[in-house]
Formats: C-alpha cells, sequence, structure tokens
C-alpha cells in the first residue's frame, strides 16, 4: 500500500451530501475483477452526459460541463472537499479504488459512512473528519479562490490552509501507523498466528457446533 | 450500575477477541464468511499472488447472486463481463475447494437469504461478507457486517478482520403494529427518525415487543436495512422463534450439540441493566405504511402523506439535496404520495424476497390485475428454495394471473447488475433497500416499499394505502 505522510494538493469541492458509492462507481463498472482502472468511471453518472458502459474509451465521451470535475480549474485535483455522510451505501472497494486512480490522496467531510471510511485506509487514502463549520467555510475558501491548495499533515493530524490556518483532525494511532507507513494488514495479523490458533482451539472446546 | 451488564453486542464482541492493541482495535475472529462474485475475484487474486489459501475453507459459502439473469438461465449468461466474473467464481471455490452453491443449484439464491435459509447463519457468530447488507444476518443475533474487498483477502488469508468497537444504539420499538404494516415499514420509519447516517459508528439492536412479535423473516428485512441508516451492524436477541427457525435446517447443529448449541444461543440477549450508547423508542402504533419520495432511503413518508417542499428544508444543505432529488425524481413539492404513478414494480432483494414476503404480495394481487400503466411487474424469489415453497403454496399462479413475472432468484433489479433496469425516467415502486440516483438503472426513479405496498401499486398503477385494501 502506498503511504500516506503529508499531501500538498489541489482541492476540489462536492457540495453534496450522502453522496454514496452507487454514486461514486456505478454498478456496471463492478463487473470487473480487476483493481485497477477505474478512474476513469469515477462518478460516471455525474460526469458524462452519455450512458457509461465498462470497456469504453472514456476520452472521447461528453464530458457534463455542470459537473464540478470537469471544471478547468479544478483538474489535478487531489483532495475532495465534501458533505456529510460521504461513501454511504454499498460496501464496494471500487469506490475508494476509483477515487485513488482518478489522483485523490485525501478526502475531507463532516463525516464518513463506516464501510467507506475503513476501505479508504486499505488504499492508501486519507479520509479527514473535520467539523462540518469548518467544511463550511473550506467550501467557501475554494470557491472564493482558485488553485485553494490544502496542506494534509498525517504525523501532525493537521490540514492547513494557505493563509496558515491550521485544523488538527482525530484518527486511530493504529490506522495512522499502518497508513504512515503503508504497511499490509496481512502481514501484521500473521504476526499474531499463535494467538488465531490458541483461540481457534479453545473455541474448539467452547463451542464445537461453530466448526462443521 | 453493575458494571458487569453486556449488551448483545459486548457478548457478541468479547466471545470473538484474539488480540487487543493498545488504541483497542482488535483482532476479531471471524466465524462464516460469505462470498458472492462481485467482491471477492481481486480477494482471491491477491491471496494467490501472495501465495495463500483460505485460512479455514469450512467457514465459507459461496454464491453468485448479483449477475445472474432470472430467466432463461439455461442458456448461461449473455453479457460476457458477467459471465467472466461467475466463472471467475467457480474457478476460485473449484481451486480452494470451497462450497458453492452454483448458478444451477436450486439452493442458490441472494447469498443473505442462503445463509439463514442453510442455518449456515447461527447465533452468536461473527458473520461477513463482502457486500454491505451482510447486517442481515444480525437478525439472528450473530454480530454480521458488511467488509470491502480488501478485508475479503484478510478474513480468507487470516480468519480474523482488525475492528474498533462500535457503539451501541438500542431502537426500541413497542406496541403492536397496525393491520398491514410490516418490518420494512419499521426499518423505513426508523431510518425517517434517525437518518442515514444517523447509526454511523454505532451498531443497533432491535428491541421492544413490537419486534419480538416480527418472524425472522421480519427481522432480517429490519437488520437489513440497519446498513442504510448508517449502522455497519443491526442485531435482534435470541428467543423462540430463532431457535425453531434454525431446528432442523442443513448446516445446524445436530443431536446433542444441538441442545448444547441452543443453551449458549439463550445467553444471547441484553442483560437487564445494560447500558447503550443511545436509545432510540418508537411506539410502533405511529407507524403507517412508508414510501420514500427522494434518492435517500431518508426521504421518506407515509403513504398518507405528501411530498415535501423544499423551503420547508432544516437547513440549506438539506433543501439544495430535497431539491436535487425532487428533480431527479420528476416530483413537484406537495403532489399527495397516491397520487404518484408507477411504470415498473420490483418485488425481490435481499430485503424483501423472502416466503413471507411474497405471501404478502400475492395476497394482495390475488384476484385483480396489473394496471395498464405498469409495464412491468417482477417477482424475483430471494433462492432457489423459496421459489419452490412459493411454488408449492400456488403463489406463482397467483402472481402469473394477475400479470407479474415470475423470475428465478437473484440480486436483479435491486442494483440491476443484470439485465433486469429501468430505462432513465421510469419509476418504480421497489421493495429493494435503496433509492439511490441511477441505482436500478442510470436515470431511474426508485420509490421504496413494503412487498404488500409494491403489489398494491402494481395493481393500482400508483401507489394506495394497502391498508384500505381488501
Amino acid at each position: 500500500m502506498t503511504p500516506f505522510t503529508r499531501h500538498v494538493g489541489l482541492v476540489a469541492p462536492l457540495d453534496r451530501a450522502n453522496v454514496d458509492t452507487d454514486a461514486i462507481i456505478p454498478k456496471q463498472f463492478l463487473k470487473s475483477i480487476k483493481r485497477t482502472g477505474f478512474g476513469p468511471n469515477l462518478f460516471d453518472e455525474w460526469r458524462y452526459l452519455d450512458r457509461g458502459e465498462p470497456g469504453q474509451d472514456c476520452s472521447k465521451r461528453p464530458l457534463n460541463p455542470d459537473f464540478v470535475l470537469n471544471q478547468p480549474r479544478y483538474q489535478g485535483a487531489s483532495i475532495l472537499l465534501a458533505r456529510e455522510n460521504f461513501g454511504c451505501g454499498s460496501s464496494r472497494e471500487h469506490a475508494p479504488w476509483a477515487l485513488a486512480d482518478y489522483g485523490f490522496r485525501a478526502l475531507i467531510a463532516p463525516s464518513f459512512a463506516d464501510i467507506f471510511y475503513n476501505n479508504c485506509f486499505k488504499n492508501g487514502i486519507l479520509p479527514i473528519v473535520l467539523p462540518a463549520e469548518v467544511v463550511d467555510r473550506l467550501f467557501q475558501e475554494t470557491y472564493a479562490t482558485e488553485g485553494y491548495r490544502l496542506t494534509v499533515d498525517l504525523t501532525e493530524q493537521t490540514v492547513t490552509t494557505p493563509a496558515g490556518e491550521v485544523f488538527r483532525f482525530e484518527v486511530d494511532a493504529e490506522r495512522k501507523h499502518r497508513l504512515l507507513n503503508g504497511l499490509d494488514d496481512i502481514g501484521i495479523t500473521l504476526q499474531h498466528v499463535d494467538a488465531i490458533r490458541a483461540y481457534e482451539q479453545r473455541r474448539r472446546q467452547e463451542a464445537p457446533w461453530l466448526f462443521v | 450500575m453493575r458494571m458487569s451488564a453486556r449488551t448483545l453486542y459486548d457478548k457478541l464482541w468479547d466471545a470473538h477477541v484474539v488480540h487487543e492493541s493498545p488504541d483497542g482495535t482488535t483482532l476479531l475472529y471471524i466465524d462464516r464468511h460469505l462470498v458472492h462474485e462481485v467482491t471477492s475475484p481481486q480477494a482471491f487474486e491477491g491471496l494467490k499472488l501472495a501465495g495463500r489459501k483460505p485460512w479455514r475453507p469450512d467457514s465459507i459459502l459461496a454464491v453468485p447472486d448479483h449477475n445472474v439473469p432470472t430467466r432463461d438461465r439455461e442458456k448461461g449468461i449473455a453479457d460476457p463481463v458477467s459471465r467472466l466474473q461467475v466463472e471467475t467464481l467457480d474457478a476460485n471455490c473449484k481451486e480452494f475447494r470451497l462450497t458453492e452453491f452454483r448458478m444451477d443449484d436450486r439452493r442458490q439464491g441472494i447469498v443473505h437469504v442462503i445463509g439463514p435459509e442453510q442455518g449456515f447463519t447461527q447465533p452468536g457468530m461473527t458473520i461477513v461478507c463482502g457486500d454491505s447488507h451482510t447486517s442481515t444476518h444480525g437478525a439472528f443475533a450473530a454480530l454480521a457486517f458488511g467488509i470491502g474487498t480488501s478485508e475479503v483477502e484478510h478474513v480468507l488469508a487470516t480468519q480474523c478482520l482488525w475492528q474498533k468497537k462500535s457503539k451501541t444504539m438500542l431502537v426500541r420499538v413497542e406496541g403492536q403494529l397496525g393491520q398491514g404494516v410490516t418490518a420494512k415499514d419499521v426499518a423505513l420509519a426508523v431510518i425517517g427518525r434517525i437518518g442515514t447516517a444517523g447509526g454511523t459508528g454505532y451498531a443497533i439492536e432491535f428491541g421492544g415487543s413490537a419486534i419480538r412479535a416480527l418472524s425472522m423473516e421480519g427481522r432480517m428485512t429490519l437488520c437489513n436495512m440497519a446498513i442504510e441508516a448508517g449502522a455497519r451492524a443491526g442485531m435482534v436477541a435470541v428467543d423462540d422463534k430463532t431457535i425453531e427457525y434454525l431446528r432442523g435446517r442443513p448446516y445446524a447443529p445436530q443431536g446433542a450439540m444441538w441442545d448444547r448449541a441452543v443453551e449458549y444461543w439463550r445467553t444471547l440477549v441484553s442483560d437487564p441493566d445494560a447500558v447503550f450508547d443511545a436509545v432510540v423508542e418508537i411506539d410502533a402504533a405511529d407507524i403507517v405504511p412508508q414510501v420514500t419520495w427522494g434518492t435517500s432511503p431518508e426521504m421518506v413518508v407515509p403513504v398518507t402523506g405528501r411530498v415535501p417542499d423544499p423551503a420547508e428544508a432544516p437547513n440549506p444543505v438539506k433543501r439544495a439535496d430535497w431539491e436535487r432529488a425532487l428533480n431527479y425524481m420528476g416530483l413537484a413539492p406537495h403532489t399527495p404520495i397516491a397520487e404518484i404513478r408507477v411504470d415498473k414494480v420490483f418485488i425481490g432483494s435481499c430485503t424483501n424476497s423472502r416466503i413471507e414476503d411474497l405471501r404478502a404480495a400475492a395476497e394482495v394481487a390475488r384476484g385483480r390485475r396489473v394496471a395498464p400503466n405498469v409495464k412491468l411487474a417482477m417477482v424475483v424469489p430471494g433462492s432457489g428454495l423459496v421459489k419452490a415453497q412459493a411454488e408449492a403454496e400456488g403463489l406463482d399462479r397467483v402472481f402469473k394471473e394477475a400479470g407479474f413475472e415470475w423470475r428465478d432468484p437473484g440480486c436483479s433489479m435491486c442494483l440491476a447488475m443484470n439485465a433486469d433496469r429501468l430505462e432513465p425516467g421510469e419509476r418504480c415502486a421497489s421493495t429493494s433497500n435503496r433509492n439511490f440516483e441511477g441505482r436500478q438503472g442510470a436515470g431511474g426513479r426508485t420509490h421504496l416499499v413494503s412487498p404488500a405496498m409494491a403489489a398494491a401499486a402494481a395493481v393500482f398503477g400508483h401507489f394506495v394505502d394497502v391498508r384500505n385494501v381488501q
């Protein structure tokens, strides 16, 4: 996994609450058996004017000029600013895969859906929760200033505005450690093989019907 | 307060702790892993690339459900991309010798229907699946939640998951549900009350006399929709109904082992003095049949109500959401729900495709005809066994005589990964769980309702209060 330490990036504002994972990556693209290549179909139904199908050459499709990510000033954005409950709905990890493939490294919102939040950390994306009024201000500043960039520092757990204003965010120590170092969960877990085996042995005694 | 008093969630959690990190991040043991074709191929690929194997093959039950066709199944899957995904699941299960109910197996069905149906889902278990509606299995006092594909691979490789303990919420519904009011209406009413993010960070236990009165099917419907309230897990305590449902099922324990299991299962209730982080109280008598009007399950009103006016939204963000939703749904504020006409009707999904759901829909359809303005009304049973049971009861004839299509089991038009979908602008009364933009097909407009309400919409051509339908 790509480690995340400190990132400075252009901010794109997605001003909608309850953005669900069906919107982030529509179902027809879930038929892929790969982990890569979802970026061109990120927000497909909002981003393009035609109906998206797997395998299309997206560079030739008509873009929806009203969709925020299609506006010239947000090209190259790597930080997505969003509203509450971002990533709700389906557990599809294709959603963070698509966001990462597009180039997003950090997401900022007042809240995220649990499964999506968790999936982000497995893919080198840092989801940051800030109070709704702070997010509101960041939206205003993003709209007001072309080329608006934020600095995200995971070590310090801070988001810094161009004016030097600093907002601190919370993140679990364990998640932070793994993301900072790009550690693979399975590798860490397999250091606990003895504990897993001991658990299974005890559980087989207590509740043998669980082992068929 | 006795410190030892624990909620059901606490008990399930405590029984599965393998290791705990200093910040509380816990390695949790997983008893059952349900697998379907959409969220597993990349996990199996990762497993193979690392030279690993499934830790405990007997903990896994696999089934293709999202991509499968619901008719002419003997002809196979027409879409080559869908077909490859199902074939990939078949190949992975064969390679690792995992139990899979293939597309032509009569036990095949929606993963969240077949787990309980087979008795593979049992009280006291941790159950995961790469699917958010895994919360369904919590109806059996199991800790069941959806995971992403990286975690599917993690469970395959280690039989464990890293988790942080959730907060606990008790949703207590006391009293008696009115005639024609179902578990689906309870679920939608709860979401309408607490919002789609109201349960974020919580595991919800549903309790109270109205929940105890629900059948296991009803409890599954309710727990299924816990995720639409933002909660990864929903659950209901064990009682006689839980145990009677499981007795004699193929994967349920037998003989002396059954008695031992039951003894343990009886302990899977919250202690009387257990403390929850949040409590939501709802009077069952206040719940009437629900219909969603927008593009989030929280955008819901009673069938007796009207489409709301964005001018009356509580804040500017919500106002913009409501305006966008009404625009997408093609609805004007103040329109009576009962005047909304539908183009299609979908009865199915992991929320509402079990035998009780089909009985309730058939009861309304019996002796009636699908209205001329309804282009398609389809019934998609949750599994091959549900389908067989319904046919044994003659429900298929009731539906067919009324002009409904009677299909083969799968996820179907709940998310439209197969050929069943809405066309742009089409309006659907659906017993599924999500009314998101494009969920049932790009540009499609979904109204979530109970099975009886969906059947009533099919035969009247518009929403009606099923309580008034004889």
